[in-house]
């Protein structure tokens, strides 16, 4: 589905990514992890499209296109979603409007009409009970005055409703309480099909007592040093991270 | 659908229109410039009584000896008063048999403003009296409202039915000595509209008015009175476009607002006038005077704005709170985008005791464009816990873009309590990715950003308005992030 080959990126011509591969196939879920610094959160905006990074070498592939030649836009109609770690405040647009807005963009793309206002809401509940969101939060405005849990689990709402091919979680863990951290891991799990893909970024392995992965990968330095299965996420936990750093062969 | 849409155009443009001063072809518009033999020719194409005729001489005598105002913070090339039309007519003899002979033009004219002349709107309760250049070309709901004893009419119309309450209430509230502009408009303005809204009254319809600049090189002055007796409410809707033009129109309307004891106008406009094109050449110079009173006790007056059009605006929609206990309210969204200017904003001089007003702007500057907010707050002796709240907030897409706040606050007593907050803000990268990220395109993205910004004014307009306003909004930031 996924498949990076040799990516380098740079913001103001500071190399964050440099010399990364990483291969994701349908029906799995990826950890990445590592410590601050090392390029996980660009990781994700590249592969997001976002225009602040520059990408100076290397392919990214998805669902057999080039994805590098799609704009942001483009790549999320057809199917990337990005879960942001600090999901910005839109005053005045209800989360309502908004995914309806997206969704319609993107049901444009693929030649399908639009959502009637009454399939609409009808697929906005039945999502809402899916990932357990209060019913009162669609009508507010986008992540405005919504505490650290709130923005997380609208994040997932927003996930649950755009059916995303690959699914993108920036540290969607950091800030949240165990009850909020249940909600997502949920959540992400009942959304996992055979067909999509998660690529879960975390700095902790809290979040994968709830999210089993099927490869946790370590990035360090803007490349991936060391993979493994969820083992190695124990590992980390235990050994921090210098073992890895240590271990890892220098130009890898 | 369409057979309807035919059916009622053509009821509307077939019957009311009777004044029989304009089916001369030959002689549908004054020739260039501007002398007492203009007025003189205006006036009497319009057929009107003695008294207008002296009112308009009064006025022009007076505009001679004014100056055109130059403080307010826009830019314009000199304006040959000499050169512009003072008055065109439609130019087709409106009588039809059958809707084949209605002009095409005029049909399509009214597909592009988006006037649905057909049963939906009924039923949305609007009606609809279309002013097409200078002359009204129709009106419906008419019999709905004669029940109530509403009057809603074109104003030149009015003129020749009721001329004592024209004679009565034009120029109370917008004298003629007022400014350049007004002096002008009072001179020379071509047709209008008035309301006449008769005491205990609830308006059974959303009054609504669309006027359009057509001809090409035609000052337009428009004038509207909206007159609420005792205790009567109405809704007062007024919208415009105007197709690309090479040459500068200019339009300077006057709008005159009068509230008696208990009563309540809401006066909403959306206005997208032809900008300019993006070097800012062509496009409508918007200099209008728009002035309500709160005469009697208890009595309210709400002005709800959408700007979007014109080359320059010059506009301060103003409230004299009269009466005791009387209500202003001020909300105004405008939109500047490539190198349109605005100078825009409110005063509110309150007069009574406890009175109260309010002022919500939200200004949005995209482009090279210039957005400034212009308001006086004024409380007078007299005018005991006289209370005032403005909010002016600006948005700023891009970096060439202007915007600026000139609040003047005067407090005359102890008692009065003005509050003023005000904000500038950007959209900002992240609101913009997170956008696309979730697949909506640029131009989308930055149409929900700004009508959530400007949801707060957006929300005040009628239903139906709202929804064409937040298209609007879109579509005049179209471009404006490259």
């Amino acid at each position: 589905m996924l498949n990076i080959k040799n990516l380098s990126a740079s913001i103001n011509g500071k190399t964050i990514i440099s010399g990364l591969n990483l291969e994701v196939k349908e029906g799995e879920v990826h950890a990445i992890m590592g410590p601050n610094g090392s390029g996980k959160s660009t990781l994700a905006s590249v592969i997001a499209g976002r225009e602040t990074f520059d990408v100076d070498e290397g392919t990214i592939t998805y669902m057999g296109k080039n994805l590098l030649d799609l704009p942001a836009e483009t790549r999320a109609r057809e199917g990337i979603f990005l879960g942001f770690q600090y999901p910005v405040e839109i005053p005045g647009v209800s989360i309502a409007n908004f995914m309806r807005t997206a969704i319609n963009e993107k049901r444009k793309y693929l030649g399908l009409e639009p959502l009637t206002g009454a399939e609409f809401l009808k697929l906005m509940e039945e999502k809402k009970k899916m990932v357990d969101i209060q019913s009162k939060l669609t009508n507010r405005s986008v992540n405005e005055g919504f505490s650290g849990g709130e923005k997380k689990k609208n994040e997932i709402f927003q996930m649950a409703m755009l059916e995303p091919r690959l699914a993108i979680l920036d540290e969607t863990d950091s800030g949240l309480d165990i009850d909020a951290l249940k909600v997502v891991a949920k959540g992400v799990n009942k959304l996992r099909r055979p067909d999509n893909a998660t690529i879960v970024i975390t700095h902790y392995q809290r979040l994968l007592d709830y999210i089993t992965p099927d490869f946790v990968h370590v990035l360090y330095d803007g490349r991936i040093i060391k993979s493994g299965d969820k083992n190695l996420a124990l590992e980390l936990e235990k050994k921090g991270y210098d073992w890895v750093k240590k271990e890892a062969p220098a130009g890898v | 659908m369409k057979d309807d849409d035919n059916k009622i155009l053509q009821e509307v443009t077939g019957s009311d229109y009777k004044y029989g001063f304009y089916t001369d072809i030959e002689m549908d518009q004054a020739p260039p410039g501007l002398t007492e033999d203009t007025i003189r020719f205006i006036s009497a194409k319009k057929n009107e009584p003695e008294f207008m005729l002296e009112f308009r001489l009064k006025a022009f005598r007076h505009w001679q000896t004014l100056k055109e105002p130059e403080w307010a913070h826009v830019e314009y090339p000199s304006i040959n008063y000499q050169d512009l039309i003072y008055y065109s007519a439609p130019r087709k003899k409106p009588k039809y048999d059958n809707i084949d002979e209605v002009d095409p033009e005029l049909l399509e004219t009214f597909e592009k403003l988006g006037i649905p002349l057909d049963e939906q709107k009924s039923l949305a309760g609007v009606a609809v009296d279309a002013v097409m250049d200078s002359v009204s070309v129709g009106s419906t709901f008419k019999k709905t409202l004669e029940e109530q004893g509403v009057i809603f009419c074109s104003f030149s119309e009015a003129l020749q039915k009721h001329p004592e309450l024209i004679k009565k209430h034009m120029g109370t509230v917008v004298p003629y000595t007022d400014n350049f502009f007004a002096a002008l408009n009072s001179a020379v303005f071509s047709d209008g509209s008035f309301a006449y809204i008769p005491k205990g009254v609830k308006c059974p319809l959303e009054l609504s008015t669309y006027f359009r600049i057509n001809a090409a090189n035609t000052g337009q002055f428009e004038r509207t009175l909206i007159v609420a007796e005792e205790g009567s409410y109405v809704s007062y809707m007024e919208g415009c476009t105007a197709p690309i033009r090479d040459e500068n129109q200019l339009h300077a309307a006057i709008v005159e607002i009068i509230a008696h004891k208990d009563a309540e106008v809401k006066y909403s406009t959306v206005q997208n006038w032809w900008p300019g094109d993006k070097e800012g050449k062509g496009g409508v110079y918007n200099f209008v005077t728009k002035r309500g009173i709160c005469e009697g006790d208890n009595s309210k007056i709400s002005w709800t704005q959408v700007e979007t059009g014109s080359a320059v605006t010059w506009k301060y929609p103003s409230l004299i709170l009269k009466g005791d206990n009387s209500t202003g309210e001020f909300y105004s969204v405008a939109v500047t985008n490539n190198k349109q200017q605005a100078d825009t904003g409110t005063k509110m001089i309150h007069l009574g005791k406890n009175t109260r007003s309010t002022i919500i702007s939200k200004g949005i500057s995209a482009g090279q464009s210039n957005n400034s907010y212009r308001g006086l707050v004024k409380t007078s002796k007299k005018a005991e816990n006289a209370r005032n709240f403005s909010q002016c907030d600006s948005l700023l897409l891009g970096d060439q873009s202007g915007a600026h706040t000139f609040p003047y606050l005067d407090v005359g007593n102890r008692t009065s309590i003005v509050e003023h907050e005000a904000t500038t803000s950007k959209i900002s990268e992240d609101q913009l990715f997170y956008c696309l990220q979730r697949g909506i395109d640029m131009e989308g993205a930055i149409g929900l950003i700004v009508n959530g910004y400007a949801k707060e004014v957006l929300s005040k307009l009628p239903m139906e308005f709202a929804v064409e306003a937040q298209k609007l909004l879109s579509v005049s930031l179209e471009g404006s992030v490259g």
